[in-house]
């Protein structure tokens, strides 16, 4: 067959270029990395796993390294004589395969960014159940304390960019500090400003929360 | 002509990169989007065409010879692929549209949406004309990034959390593919299909074995084998309709190519075929199931799905010319009934607000066009005589027949099983979903609470299967229903279309599956095709390789 007659001086060079050692401490180092990877790709927390998967990743590229014997020159036409270059096709999947896993490693940790803000609205949520919520009308002390919390992170939440976010928390916080706060030191303070202007009214409230927490806070 | 072929992949990279830079206009993105998936779907029956008039086409990328550079392949198998690929695409495309352009793209964030899904097909279309492990490697890659940022698409918490499963599951299965491509290179020192077909051969039988399943596992996880495919009914549900439309049709296929590419050309005589046997009947039974016990029509079809890739598995595992163009026949049937099941179940949900069958009543009343379209990729599905499911499992049993080993003809029993089972679970969805009447879908609750088991069991047998049953764990609430846009129907009823196409001219079709399965069971044309050092364009380059090749034959002997 013409093929094989063609392939094969090509197969003498490219697979033949043994003439040294394989180095011993790539190959424990890509062991080590192979069995840590996978202890990390085990667990429930993802920015191990993710942690784990560069590791597995790594491993593998040291292995594709690996694959192209000996250690030999830098495979650079005119840099070197060809017998003592070192095979070039592996250090290109490598090359390539780190490109690759970089991106992925963005795209996780965006995922796992995603998944910790989910997990923290979950939390929030937890704030407006019903025993909060008779804690908060029954003792104005321990209300403004929990609404003094959740004030000093509302600026976070804007700065920060996402819209949708933006929607969903800000309503939360003003319904806890309606119970909350509304019949205590409201009318107080701020009776003229209570009417029909729904903007102002929600400034002013903040504002006044963010103050008056900690004097209440002291009088305890 | 052979310069074409790289279009396939370039065109919708080039218009994904395009589509991204014009990120507020979307009207702009829609119509490159549109135009690009035509291009690609006019290229690849051309490809068809020229394909099976003229012999494989074999590009070498910038002009180096095949062992050293990338070669681009397309013989039968891939261009069918390609084909079929570009019109699921182009089919779902038109859909997403509509319902994009009826919800006001709140599903769909608008600048990311349609380049993901350009870069996907690049991917899908990458993978299939890839002539060495990896550009295979690569095309994966490209088009599972493109799906992980499809499957969390809106970053709602149901979907980030099936998106880490898919996306940790498709991250291991790229690192064993990596590793076992580093494995076949220290093995063989090449990587090019063609060559390695001729190296492999020479190894010594374990080592063959050990690259071959190395190998299997990588691409089993992409194909979702049995024991490697519980990522998938947890993961594809939960991604808007069009996307798991489009992820169930192509991205196991693609799998399932890889898995035929290296049974054929990279170890014909492998001794795995027992195994793959095995695996078969395992994923066709424990998918289906599956699908019998789910509640969420969108769940049962993924189990479907995982069910029918074992008919896809049997035939390569006969490794017969009859058993891999019975194959060729089943994977372009059923990447378009999936594809269009999916779509009907994206059109199901919008018109009830739901896919739950708990919920779901009356629509062959409400919406009569709805139930047809559902109707016959169903019965399609489960291989009922006139459509083309039924005439490639019939290719499954005939190839499986003429082979006559026990094992065999045990797959034979079990096929035919899987395929009463699935028409079984389809005509569950039809009779709950359609027949019943509103009224008694009304009268359950949307949760199964054991309180109402009073009017559960008024419904006779089925009510008390229905009791067995768990609704889906991440089973969404009730939506509100929506008007059915036209494109969205007219998407589907194209698919449909096309599904019944596949029987009207299944004679060519089986015919062109004939001749790709007879390609694939002589893989010495294609090895030839591929490094024919003659063949390249540029008379120039020829003879400096050639003196290349003297060069090294020279170190060689040393």
């Amino acid at each position: 067959m013409n093929a094989v007659t063609l392939i094969h001086p090509l197969k003498a060079v490219v697979s033949a270029p043994a003439t040294g050692t394989m180095p011993l401490v790539l190959i424990l180092a890509m062991s080590a990395l192979y069995a840590v990877g996978v202890y990390l790709l085990l667990d429930r927390s993802l920015t191990r796993v993710l942690l784990g998967f560069l590791l597995v990743g790594n491993a593998t590229n040291l292995l594709l390294f690996l694959t192209s014997g000996a250690f030999g020159s830098a495979p650079i036409v005119g840099e070197d004589g060809v017998e003592t270059m070192s095979d070039p096709l592996p250090q290109a999947f490598i090359l390539t395969s780190i490109v690759i896993t970089f991106a992925v490693s963005a795209f996780m940790l965006a995922l796992i960014y995603r998944s910790w803000n989910l997990a923290r609205e979950d939390e929030d949520e937890l704030v407006d159940d019903d025993e909060d919520i008779d804690v908060g009308q029954s003792e104005a002390l321990t209300t403004s304390e929990v609404t003094e919390e959740d004030v000093e992170e509302t600026p976070e939440f804007p700065s920060e960019g996402e819209e949708d976010e933006e929607e969903v928390t800000i309503p939360e916080f003003t319904e806890v500090l309606d119970f909350g706060l509304g019949p205590v030191s409201f009318d107080a303070d701020f009776g003229a400003g209570s009417g029909a202007r729904d903007s102002n009214d929600r400034s002013a409230r903040d504002g006044h929360n963010g103050q008056n927490g900690p004097a209440e806070g002291g009088s305890a | 002509m052979i310069s074409l072929v790289p279009l396939v992949v370039l065109i919708p990279l080039a218009s994904a990169a395009i589509a991204l830079s014009i990120p507020g206009r979307r009207r702009a993105q829609q119509l490159i989007t549109v135009t690009a998936l035509v291009l690609v779907t006019a290229l690849a029956a051309l490809f068809m065409w020229v394909v099976d008039t003229q012999g494989t086409l074999v590009m070498q990328v910038g002009g180096w010879a095949a062992p050293f550079g990338i070669s681009l392949v397309v013989d039968r198998l891939s261009a069918l692929m390609l084909l079929v690929s570009a019109v699921v695409l182009l089919g779902v495309l038109l859909f997403s549209l509509g319902q994009g352009l009826a919800d006001g793209d709140e599903e769909t964030p608008v600048s990311i949406y349609y380049p993901t899904y350009l870069v996907l097909g690049a991917g899908v279309c990458n993978a299939f004309i890839a002539g060495d492990l990896f550009n295979l490697y690569v095309g994966f890659e490209i088009l599972l990034v493109a799906s992980y940022v499809l499957i969390t698409l809106g970053g709602t918490g149901q979907r980030i959390r099936a998106g880490v499963t898919y996306v940790v599951v498709s991250l291991v299965s790229s690192v064993l593919f990596l590793a076992a491509i580093a494995l076949v290179y220290a093995a063989t020192g090449t990587i090019n299909m063609a060559h390695l077909a001729v190296r492999i051969a020479e190894l010594p039988g374990n080592i063959q074995l050990l690259l071959n399943l190395a190998l299997l596992i990588a691409f089993g996880i992409k194909a979702a084998v049995f024991p490697l495919a519980f990522w998938l009914p947890d993961s594809y549900p939960t991604a808007p309709a069009p996307v798991t439309a489009v992820f169930a049709g192509l991205l196991t296929k693609v799998g399932v190519y890889a898995i035929i590419r290296s049974q054929t050309l990279l170890f014909p005589h492998s001794n795995v075929n027992t195994l793959l046997l095995v695996i078969a009947s395992l994923t066709l039974v424990v998918g289906i199931l599956g699908a019998v016990s789910q509640l969420d029509i969108k769940r049962l079809l993924s189990f479907t799905l995982v069910s029918h890739i074992g008919y896809l598995i049997f035939g390569i595992g006969m490794a017969s010319e009859a058993g891999f163009t019975a194959t060729i026949y089943y994977i372009a049937h059923h990447i378009i009934v999936q594809t269009t099941l999916f779509l009907a179940v994206g059109l199901i949900e919008r018109h009830g607000g739901t896919t739950s069958l708990m919920s779901l009543g009356g629509m062959l009343k409400s919406a009569p066009i709805i139930a047809v379209l559902f109707f016959i990729p169903m019965l399609n599905l489960g291989g009922i005589p006139p459509f083309s499911g039924f005439i490639g499992k019939l290719g499954l049993f005939n190839a499986a027949a003429q082979l006559a080993t026990p094992g065999a003809y045990w797959l034979m029993g079990v096929g035919a099983l899987v395929s009463l089972l699935t028409l079984y679970a389809l005509a569950r969805v039809w009779s709950l979903a359609f027949w019943r009447s509103r009224a008694a879908a009304m009268s359950e609750p949307s949760a199964p609470v054991p309180a109402t088991t009073e009017a559960m069991v008024l419904q006779g047998r089925e009510a008390a299967m229905l009791e067995q049953l768990h609704d889906a764990p991440d089973a969404q609430p009730l939506q509100q229903q929506r008007a059915t846009p036209g494109l969205m129907l007219g998407a589907t009823i194209g698919m449909v279309a096309v599904s019944v196409a596949l029987t009207i001219f299944a004679g060519p079709l089986y015919g062109y599956s004939t001749r790709a399965g007879a390609e694939l069971t002589s893989p010495d044309a294609l090895i030839e095709r591929v490094l024919d050092v003659a063949s390249l364009p540029g008379g120039s380059g020829t003879t400096s390789l050639a003196e290349e090749y003297d060069a090294y034959a020279g170190i060689g002997g040393e």
